[in-house]
């Protein structure tokens, strides 16, 4: 009846990840109970949960990845404690079996549950305005991704409560994650959820690369799309290319698990090689995927705030599309010690050393828009400069690595961990965080508070350099990764030093708290009233914060780059606004409950497939085709804002750009 | 796309018909759902090319059983290919009285198809019977894992594509052929039940033609 499901499934004999859960749950509870109370439901569920508006899509997604940065972050500090106390003859205080699960799980939500989301939402709530359109090509479907996205999330987090997490890493490698050699549903966990998180994540690219490529505002040729929605084109390009392949390899490795097959396994002729170079395929353009985006948020920052045009668009653009092609070129890189033998190394070690040249041309491009500017050092520009300064430094370990007999030496030690906790903290968590900080006011009508904001900056940027530069010397020292015991009693004082490096992440990330609360509590202060507060150059600013539902009563006529910034200098010129249009109806998705419906199968199927309750799985999947049929026979999905409401709005917005307008003068 | 529809789906700006250079603006919902199919079926048919790079890896790993050139019937998988080409056919007439607002000739043509997709699975299914009887199912080596999952990921494409072609004729019956999204959607079906066939002409020549080379 119900599989493999039994009470023993739940870990009463393990204190921690018991008391955790039962926190967890507290919690979860008393939210629910403090939202319930305050009468907040219906709106939750009508302007949140059954959104199609790409804005309201793209708030929850950060929320999911600021809750999973919690999330993965408590896995990191853990680790760090446990490699700080077992050295010697101390064991810790995290059996191996429970620290594997740690690293697992830690890997697994840091990439996929917070900096996929991250990326993600803020590529939702920014790209459609900065095209000067209404929404994505698809807006249910952006509702449905991101529920699947969630319900992936969900189901990973589950384990910690009813079974287990895998023990076989972020990446599954067989033969370890064979059934052979993991029986338990660990492993099935953290297939199941990936796969319906990457169902999700497809859908998203499919839905971005239409609309990038076909709803754009009238006169937004390719070369005048703003540098952040050219990155977000490569990086859904990336995940429509590699993210299929990441299906196919976990459904292989279902495939072996739950029916015998044999595709990874020791016997039968099976091949785990072959999961290395498909999870690799997959693997490699996933860092461009969160790196790329992250590249265009600076981009969009260092133009901002040094009150230039971003210096040499149309090389960042090439060096964007480039890093989109070679990224596909590198995979093996990441296990040269499998012997392919010295020409195939040589090509790849050469490929990867390639990408460095378009970074660098990147680096240059921001280094040059800052010189010669005004320049703000307001919160984000804190996070570019010290993303150049710390990716730098990621940039040339990374060379280092790609050099195939150093990569013998190093190969999955402490080094290559440092490495690729400097790029994606360096690049991918500055990044969202500086767009967090720079897209908050659009989002919400006011600032977050720039104080608490550059004392999180320093959190991250000291923590990081403290946490992961003694590792650097570990790995050249000999220290492999995931390690759950230290023999080497010469390590602590590195150890140690990383260890207080976590800590001060950890005040980053308790600050990053503290910074929402502190600014809602005290908005009126920090009121965004004329939509643009940085002095913005793309069109999200001509619009007011947070934008109307329809974003732009009329959609912008664009005749440049910087289309916002032109506008702004010809109304300063002519002290006067462009004159009024003529308002029409606009037509606009309605919202739908099908996409967390559909997440609810998807969750049950999934849960069901991992214990083995047959009955269940099916009912699961009966019921998300019901769904979507019942989706499928409606006949409105639009509803009409009329026009008189359009220029109500809109009036109240050239109202206030009035007033802005007074206050402006050319700047020299 | 024509103004008028491109005002009454709200994609058109109402401002200023100078735009500059080059774009002209939001494409009308015809273009963009089809567009965005494309896209999901490109990424479908890279999901696939894992599938065929994996059986190019694993062929000859037959772990001492049986090897494709003792497996595999010429003759059957002709037959199930011409069911298969035969389907696409009638599915190109479907979508032509579709077209023409003809709701009989419409329902008839995809039944028709449905009909010839299901030949094709109920051929895949007795091969893969006959092979599993005589010992050589997926579990056997990791050939035969690669074969089974390659094309039997195709023969779950087709099943859904049926599932498809049922709703979507019950659909047709309760709406009729007017509506856009009926239009837009029978697009859709179209070109996924296309794109099925270049998937099987590929599984036909690197399986089976090449496999059974002498």
């Amino acid at each position: 009846m119900f599989g493999r499901l039994t009470w023993h499934s739940i870990p009463f004999d393990q204190p921690i990840p018991l008391i955790t859960s039962l926190v967890v749950l507290l919690v979860i509870a008393a939210i629910a109970i403090w939202v319930w109370r305050n009468g907040w439901w219906p709106y939750l569920w009508h302007e949140y949960i059954t959104s199609t508006d790409h804005k309201r899509i793209g708030v929850m997604y950060v929320v999911l990845a600021l809750v999973m940065l919690v999330r993965g972050f408590a896995d990191a500090i853990m680790m760090r404690a446990q490699q700080s106390l077992a050295i010697g003859a101390s064991q810790g205080y995290l059996p191996p079996e429970h620290y594997d699960q740690i690293f697992s799980a830690h890997g697994t939500i840091m990439i996929f549950f917070m900096a996929m989301p991250f990326i993600i939402g803020l590529m939702n709530f920014v790209v459609p305005l900065q095209l000067g359109v209404r929404d994505v090509a698809f807006p249910t479907m952006n509702n449905v991704s991101f529920w699947l996205t969630a319900s992936g999330a969900l189901l990973v987090n589950l384990s910690l409560f009813i079974g287990e997490f895998a023990r076989t890493g972020w990446l599954a490698f067989p033969p370890l994650s064979e059934k052979a050699f993991s029986p338990g549903v660990g492993v099935d966990y953290y297939l199941v959820a990936l796969q319906i998180a990457g169902v999700g994540t497809v859908l998203t690219a499919v839905n971005f690369v239409t609309t990038i490529l076909k709803i754009r505002a009238p006169g937004m040729s390719y070369m005048r799309m703003p540098v952040f929605c050219w990155t977000s084109l490569a990086a859904n390009l990336l995940i429509l290319a590699a993210f299929p392949v990441l299906t196919a390899t976990y459904a292989m490795l279902m495939l072996d698990r739950y029916l015998g097959f044999h595709f990874f396994t020791n016997d039968g002729g099976g091949n785990s090689m072959l999961y290395m170079n498909l999870i690799w395929v997959w693997g490699h353009p996933e860092v461009y995927i969160l790196a790329l985006p992250a590249f265009g948020i600076y981009s969009e920052v260092a133009a901002t705030f040094s009150g230039k045009p971003l210096f040499g668009y149309r090389s960042m653009v090439f060096a964007t599309m480039a890093i989109c092609i070679i990224s596909f070129c590198v995979w093996l890189h990441h296990f040269f010690t499998m012997g392919a033998g010295a020409d195939v190394n040589a090509i790849f070690g050469i490929a990867s050393t390639i990408i460095a040249v378009p970074t660098g041309v990147k680096i240059f491009n921001w280094l040059f828009t800052m010189y010669g500017g005004r320049v703000r050092f307001t919160t984000p520009m804190y996070y570019l400069v010290g993303f150049m300064l710390t990716f730098a430094i990621g940039g040339l370990t990374g060379v280092l690595l790609a050099i195939p007999p150093v990569d013998f030496v190093v190969h999955n030690s402490m080094f290559l961990v440092a490495h690729f906790h400097n790029v994606i903290i360096g690049a991918v968590v500055f990044g969202v965080m500086a767009g967090y900080t720079y897209w908050f006011p659009k989002a919400f009508g006011f600032t977050l508070d720039e104080r608490l904001g550059k004392i999180i900056f320093w959190c991250w940027f000291i923590g990081f350099y403290l946490a992961w530069f003694p590792e650097y010397a570990l790995g050249f020292m000999g220290a492999t990764r995931r390690l759950q015991h230290i023999s080497d009693p010469t390590w602590k004082p590195y150890l140690d030093v990383a260890m207080v490096g976590a800590v001060i992440i950890l005040a980053g990330i308790v600050l990053t708290v503290v910074q929402l609360i502190y600014s809602i509590r005290t908005r009126d202060r920090r009121l965004d009233l004329t939509g643009d507060p940085w002095d913005g150059r793309t069109l999200e600013w001509l619009t007011l914060s947070p934008p109307p539902h329809f974003n732009f009563a009329v959609l912008p006529d664009v005749h440049n780059e910087d289309a916002y910034w032109t506008r702004k200098l010809t109304a300063i010129r002519e002290e006067k606004l462009i004159e009024e249009p003529k308002y029409e109806d606009i037509e606009m998705p309605l919202n739908t409950p099908v996409g967390v419906i559909c997440a609810f199968f998807a969750s049950v199927t999934g849960f069901a497939v991992i214990w083995y309750i047959w009955w269940l799985a099916i009912l699961g999947l009966i019921g998300s085709f019901v769904a979507m049929v019942w989706y499928a026979w409606h006949d409105e999905h639009e509803h009409i804002i009329p026009a008189a409401e359009v220029a109500e709005l809109e009036r109240e917005r050239r109202r206030v750009r009035a007033e802005l307008l007074k206050t402006l003068t050319v700047p020299a | 796309m024509s103004a008028t529809e491109a005002a009454a789906i709200g994609l058109t700006h109402a401002g200023s018909e100078n735009t500059g250079l080059g774009h002209r603006g939001p494409e009308s919902k015809s273009i963009v759902v089809p567009y965005g199919f494309w896209l999901f079926v490109l990424s479908d048919i890279i999901l696939f090319s894992a599938l065929f790079a994996t059986y190019a890896s694993l062929v000859h790993a037959t772990d001492g059983g049986p090897t494709s050139n003792e497996l595999f019937d010429r003759t059957l998988v002709a037959v199930e290919t011409g069911a298969l080409l035969l389907s696409t056919f009638t599915c190109g007439l479907a979508m032509i009285a579709a077209k023409r607002a003809n709701m009989l000739w419409t329902q008839v043509w995809l039944l028709v198809t449905g009909l010839f997709g299901f030949v094709f699975l109920v051929i895949e299914i007795t091969e893969f019977a006959i092979l599993i009887g005589e010992g050589a199912g997926p579990h056997r080596s990791a050939f035969l894992s690669a074969f089974f999952t390659l094309v039997g990921c195709h023969g779950a494409h087709v099943t859904a594509g049926l599932l498809w072609i049922g709703t979507m004729m019950a659909q047709i019956w309760t709406k009729g052929l007017q509506p856009s999204f009926v239009q837009r959607r029978l697009l859709c079906l179209s070109i996924f039940w296309h794109a099925l066939d270049i998937i099987w002409v590929a599984i036909f020549t690197i399986v089976y033609l090449i496999g059974t080379l002498p």
